[in-house]
């Protein structure tokens, strides 16, 4: 089952796959806030390139309609078209990946004002001697923070 | 498919009551900002959720029979087009979040300028809406992708939302940053799961993709996206082994953000949840089964025991209701995965009773902050006779948590346990009591500090100023009379867990 056909045929989902976990493995592993908003574009943009992909009929062409000269659409059942729905989706998803990256970049600043360091193990350091003042303050709670 | 025949018309205004659910809050918003006047922000959100919730109830009235309504966006007639559907389940979980949402804003009024510098309140009150724009939409439409474009919508508004609780203690950032990456991730999973929904039908529309995934059986793309649908959603519902955001979340944002969330923000997934499970895939769709006996009960039980346990081991009264609340979605998704009508009425009544009893508390924890300065357990001394009405509704609201008989959360306890033995899972039903007893110990601990302390010799607390007070009030009475009264709440949860179990065929033209 498993050749060399299916293994090219199935070309886009394999490169999706591999950048998918690329970047989900940054977000995890990566201790800069920085960083971590980079492995999460990359994670996104392989969902981006999934959709691309599976919008792609075999010889298909743009899918845009001739106009006559009066503006009427020449439709053709020959002619082939590639599926524009995914683009679409894709558009608005891409959209919403900027928010999200604008957003994280914007409260990455935040976190650099007031704690002077974008490293995660230096922000955790900082944020557990907060809880340890609490805890001295209003006894011990469980999960170490208060 | 009648729909696509004739072709669809809405001419009264009635007949625009879906989109107008959606439409007026996500106008609001961009309004507020133009405006920029802190106290015609205010007015403008009160209006546009007040007519948000009259709306929900009109539509709740209309489908309460278990009808439902199908609005065709722009006159194009789905599956092309965008469908907005309101059935019994949807209306229901709209007039929730609307309701709660109305019913916050007199009091974010108060609470907001104590919590939130100034020149933030009008983007304040413009996220508010827009959140609330992400919660309704992903509830009243029918089209799957829609929900991923309004649950970003919430998402992203939730995490400045969460962030401006840093004026009070800066952990509110990372707690944000923390819900950003995870939200983001689970938002991606879900629109994974889309992407092979989509590759395995050709469709989006959610009654179109029920029918097709009804006629060509699972095959593994199928079931992949199911799993990538399950796991996103259940990182935004907070479902227990990935509730790490909520916590935090909850503890550091500002008074009235938390008091909205805790009621709707995880509700509206558990919806996303439910109508995916069950409308958009069968219910006999075999590979669900395994996974609501395997995965749901047992992630379900821990979230019930091991979130109510590390609960009584807060200092801080905040924080504890954040544990409280993973437990308690724990219950819903009990009753998800019971699998059979009362169980989903279950999960349906608790979502709706949680959600009040919840904002209740935190209304209740925000009014005291406004005196202590902090929510911890030892700032809060005596401070229930200090402020005997705050202290009653927080009584009610508590005694609810617990599930006391007479109270709202009684109710959907009692449907779950009976849910239970239906099934023949005594064991389960033994587990429900016990880890209600969980709760007794921690709701004690908070009567034990607002009653049976004394409080401090220069305390000058009194209940909060009225527009703070009375919503409180409201939602306590709600508490007690939803306790009573289950006409509306339990009658509209069996309608929709009927139409749920219909699977499919619920969702039919």
């Amino acid at each position: 089952m498993i050749d060399l056909d299916f293994i090219i045929g199935h070309l886009n989902y394999w490169l999706f796959i591999v950048l998918m976990m690329t970047g989900l493995y940054i977000v995890v592993a990566r201790g800069n806030l920085v960083k971590k908003i980079v492995g999460l574009n990359i994670f996104q943009t392989a969902v981006f390139m999934l959709y691309i992909s599976i919008g792609k009929v075999t010889g298909g062409t743009a899918p845009i309609y001739p106009v006559d000269s009066q503006g009427h659409m020449q439709v053709d059942p020959s002619i082939i078209y590639s599926n524009p729905l995914p683009h679409v989706l894709i558009l608005t998803a891409i959209v919403v990946g900027i928010a999200t990256t604008s957003l994280a970049l914007a409260l990455t600043i935040r976190i650099r004002e007031v704690y002077d360091t974008i490293e995660e193990e230096d922000i955790l350091e900082i944020e557990r001697k907060l809880s340890a003042e609490d805890n001295k303050i209003h006894g011990p709670a469980m999960g170490g923070r208060a | 498919m009648s729909a696509a025949d004739s072709h669809y018309v809405a001419k009264t205004f009635m007949d625009h009551l879906p989109i107008l659910q959606v439409v007026i809050p996500l106008i609001s918003a961009p309004l507020i900002v133009f405006i920029g006047n802190r106290k015609l922000a205010w007015v403008i959100a009160m209006a546009a959720s007040a007519t948000a919730f009259v709306i929900a109830c009109l539509l709740l009235a209309q489908v309460k029979d278990g009808s439902f309504i199908s609005y065709h966006i722009g006159g194009w007639a789905p599956p092309l087009g965008i469908e907005y559907r309101i059935d019994a389940l949807s209306a229901f979980v709209l007039m929730l979040i609307s309701g709660i949402g109305t019913i916050v804003l007199p009091y974010a009024y108060t609470s907001v300028k104590t919590e939130i510098p100034k020149r933030q309140h009008v983007l304040f009150y413009a996220l508010f809406m827009l959140c609330l724009t992400g919660l309704l939409g992903m509830v009243a439409t029918g089209d799957a992708f829609n929900v991923f474009v309004f649950l970003e919508i919430s998402s992203l508004s939730t995490y400045v939302l969460v962030a401006m609780g840093a004026g009070k203690d800066t952990r509110a950032l990372t707690a944000a940053y923390d819900y950003l990456i995870m939200g983001t991730i689970g938002a991606t999973f879900f629109v994974i799961g889309l992407g092979l929904l989509y590759m395995a039908t050709g469709t989006l529309n959610m009654a179109d993709l029920a029918d097709r995934i009804a006629n060509q059986g699972a095959n593994r793309t199928v079931q992949a996206a199911f799993t990538f649908i399950v796991v996103g959603m259940g990182l935004k519902a907070a479902m227990y082994p990935l509730h790490h955001w909520l916590p935090n979340a909850y503890t550091y944002a500002p008074s009235a953000v938390t008091t909205f969330l805790g009621a709707t923000a995880t509700k509206a997934a558990i919806y996303v949840l439910l109508r995916f499970m069950f409308s958009v895939f069968n219910p006999g769709f075999y590979f669900e089964d395994w996974t609501l006996y395997l995965i749901f009960i047992p992630f379900s039980l821990l979230a019930m025991f091991a979130a109510s346990f590390v609960a009584v081991f807060q200092t801080n009264l905040k924080r504890m209701l954040a544990f409280s609340s993973i437990a308690q979605i724990g219950y819903m998704l009990l009753g998800i995965a019971m699998l059979n009508a009362t169980g989903l009425s279950a999960s349906i009544v608790h979502l709706m009773n949680h959600g009040i009893t919840k904002a209740t508390l935190f209304m209740g924890v925000g009014a005291m902050v406004l005196y202590s300065g902090s929510a911890f357990f030892d700032n809060l001394n005596g401070l229930g006779r200090k402020m005997p009405l705050t202290g009653a509704a927080m009584v009610a609201a508590g005694l609810s948590l617990i599930g006391v008989p007479g109270t709202a959360g009684f109710i959907s306890k009692w449907v779950l346990v009976q849910a239970a033995f239906e099934n023949g899972w005594w064991i389960i039903a033994i587990a429900i009591m016990l880890s209600s007893l969980l709760a007794v110990i921690y709701v004690w601990r908070m009567f034990e500090v607002l009653y049976l302390t004394a409080p401090d010799e220069d305390c000058t607390a009194t209940d909060p100023p009225l527009p703070m007070l009375i919503p409180m009030l409201i939602l306590a009475f709600a508490c007690i009379w939803f306790g009573f009264d289950t006409e509306l709440t339990l009658g509209s949860a069996r309608v929709a867990a009927e139409g749920l179990l219909a699977g499919s065929a619920g969702m039919a033209h």
